[in-house]
């Protein structure tokens, strides 16, 4: 399975429907919908300037809401942003928009299985996904807990750091694809770029890749059709393991 | 005030990524063994005693107290080593990384104060050093980030969001993600995830206890007021916490700026405790300067050390309990403060400090008949500030 990201609101609120048409088109199996932050500190600078390009475009979380349920897809599609934006508008209700709007799992990358208890509960009451990170230091009683809690998927943080695309995979990632043991679909993200690594993490036993960063750098520079070609070679490369 | 991990009332928790879960957890826990280690003790004695200059003294200002028709001491942490309280967390902490096996530290300024701290701390014990500061306040504090880089510091530039101290927090956290192993992060304030407020809390409480024992010995009796000024709140916290048991009025002294408005990205202030909301900034649940969707506001104050737009948790469940007063100082007012104290005692306070000294002179039928202020720094890294201010 290929998971694409892009940071909605980039270049302008309006872009969202057709951003996750053009992904989806390309070959993303699931498609996960950033809300853009004034401070992700879980980012790398790709997605930080995203973001700050997308609340100067004008992106908020009414427009957010808005604009998913223009988005007409059979992907699932995924909230990704950080746990202020849902704690301000209060976690009920924050919930209840993703539930109507068509958003079926929510990643909360500042919002660790501890603090999460209240979304938690609105998620498992409306039937939504609360996806869990786990990272490449988390010891192993922890990722027991974490791969329990975890619904939709587990998250395997690829490496130490923020997001960002990297040239190599490392032996740190393919460990941890190992020691996560669970029937919940392994995930991957965090500096996977290209189709050899995509390909990789799945020969690795990974279920699914996370492409983010290398997706938000062409939507940056404006170049949609690399986009697309890059999209399509990932899923190519999954499909085949190579 | 009970501390069930990190949690002060609705206030404080540890809402980090992932991957810093582990290296929290582990600070927590090294900082909790070595609080009460032989060792660590006598060390850090005799380092605050020996190279920071502690205690610093309680001093009686006259010509202030005759103004303000009251008697006014004034607790000199501008007297201390690099010319602020942010030392007594920079050492502890980075002994405590020391102990712990870390070759590297990292910091965010604004200021530089705490960057020049960690710079000290350091270079003292052997440690390679890093520290973020947003760019537009390395242009403002030149001087402090010359002294980093003599004391071999890198300083690093933040050209992300506002440039400033918030955004200095944001890059230093991305640093730790990646390198924990090796490196601790040494936040200068209360704020941040568990274990730092409660941390730097007790590393600062040095400030109260030393307060409480020389006002005892001048006045044979406790003070009827305290007033700190906050950014954070760690030189607030420090004194305020050798009081909490007793009578006396803390009052907690925020950045007004240009006045409590705010457009839709900007706050002309710093006044988190004052008008903040709840929400999550930087790991911690606290009241916050942030827009209707949650967007964080940025701040403004004269002094970069308010220039902040949360407040450590701790103290924001204080102000909702009622046991510290939220108040606030504006440009102006602090500006008076910095003139008046340069003038009536030749002390030439912080602009930091200058906004406690600035509500003193405002307010001073609030504070009784016996008052402190803790004077936290001193203001020659303001100079320019203040002469490009003055010239307009």
């Amino acid at each position: 399975m290929l998971i694409t990201y892009f940071c909605a609101g980039d270049p302008d609120p309006q872009s969202v429907p057709r951003m996750v048409d053009l992904l989806v088109r390309a070959g993303a199996d699931v498609v996960e919908l950033g809300l853009p932050h004034s401070d992700p500190i879980a980012d790398g600078p790709a997605i930080q300037a995203a973001s700050q390009r997308a609340i100067e475009a004008g992106m908020n979380t009414d427009l957010y809401f808005e604009m998913i349920s223009k988005t007409e897809t059979d992907v699932p599609l995924v909230f990704m942003g950080y746990y202020n934006m849902i704690f301000r508008r209060g976690v009920e209700r924050f919930a209840q928009d993703c539930a109507s709007s068509g958003i079926t799992g929510l990643i909360v990358p500042d919002l660790p299985m501890d603090e999460a208890g209240p979304l938690k509960e609105a998620c498992t009451r409306l039937d939504l996904d609360l996806i869990y990170l786990v990272a490449p230091n988390t010891p192993p009683e922890r990722i027991e807990s974490i791969v329990e809690e975890t619904s939709g998927f587990v998250y395997l943080v690829a490496r130490s750091g923020v997001t960002g695309a990297r040239r190599d995979l490392l032996d740190e990632t393919k460990d941890l694809i190992d020691r996560v043991k669970t029937d919940v679909p392994k995930a991957v993200g965090f500096g996977i770029s290209t189709p050899e690594q995509a390909a990789e993490v799945i020969r690795s036993g990974a279920d699914a890749a996370i492409v983010g960063s290398a997706c938000v750098d062409l939507i940056a520079r404006g170049d949609l059709v690399g986009l697309e070609r890059l999209v399509g070679e990932m899923k190519e490369a999954i499909r085949r393991k190579t | 005030m009970i501390v069930d991990r990190g949690r002060f009332g609705g206030y404080g928790g540890s809402f980090v990524p992932e991957t810093l879960v582990q290296p929290l957890a582990e600070l927590e826990e090294a900082y909790e063994r070595l609080k009460t280690d032989p060792d660590f003790k006598n060390i850090h004695e005799e380092l605050s005693r020996t190279y920071a200059g502690r205690p610093t003294p309680l001093y009686h200002a006259r010509s202030l107290s005759k103004k303000l028709g009251l008697k006014m001491y004034l607790k000199r942490e501008d007297l201390l080593h690099g010319g602020a309280h942010k030392l007594n967390n920079a050492l502890g902490q980075a002994l405590t990384a020391k102990m712990m096996g870390k070759t590297r530290l990292i910091a965010e300024t604004g200021a530089g104060q705490h960057g020049v701290a960690t710079a000290m701390a350091g270079a003292n014990l052997g440690l390679e050093t890093m520290v973020y500061m947003g760019e537009v306040d390395i242009r403002r504090q030149e001087m402090n980030v010359y002294r980093m880089k003599l004391m071999g510091t890198e300083v690093v530039p933040v050209y992300t969001g506002s440039r400033t101290l918030k955004d200095a927090i944001n890059e230093a956290l991305r640093d730790w993600t990646a390198s924990y192993e090796y490196t601790h992060y040494l936040l200068g304030s209360i704020a941040g995830p568990h274990p730092y407020p409660t941390m730097v809390k007790d590393l600062q409480s040095v400030i109260g206890t030393e307060t409480r024992d020389q006002i005892l010995k001048a006045e044979g009796r406790l003070p009827d007021s305290i007033v700190a000024c906050v950014g954070g709140g760690s030189n607030a916290m420090g004194i305020f916490s050798g009081f909490f048991q007793d009578e006396v009025n803390l009052i907690a002294v925020e950045a007004g700026g240009t006045g409590l408005t705010c457009t839709s990205k900007f706050a002309n202030h710093g006044a988190s405790l004052k008008v903040g909301e709840d929400g999550i900034l930087h790991g911690a649940l606290s009241k916050i300067l942030q827009d209707p969707y949650g967007q964080i506001l940025e701040s403004h104050s004269l002094a970069p050390g308010l220039d902040y737009p949360g407040v450590g948790p701790e103290l924001a469940r204080l102000v909702d309990l009622g046991r510290v007063r939220s108040e606030v100082a504006d440009d102006e007012v602090a500006m008076e403060g910095f003139r008046v104290l340069s003038r009536l005692e030749g002390i030439i306070p912080a602009l930091e400090s200058a906004h406690a000294v600035g509500y003193a002179l405002q307010d001073p039928e609030s504070l009784g008949d016996l008052a402190i202020i803790n004077l936290s720094g001193r203001g020659d890294k303001d100079l320019a500030t203040v002469m490009q201010r003055e010239a307009l």
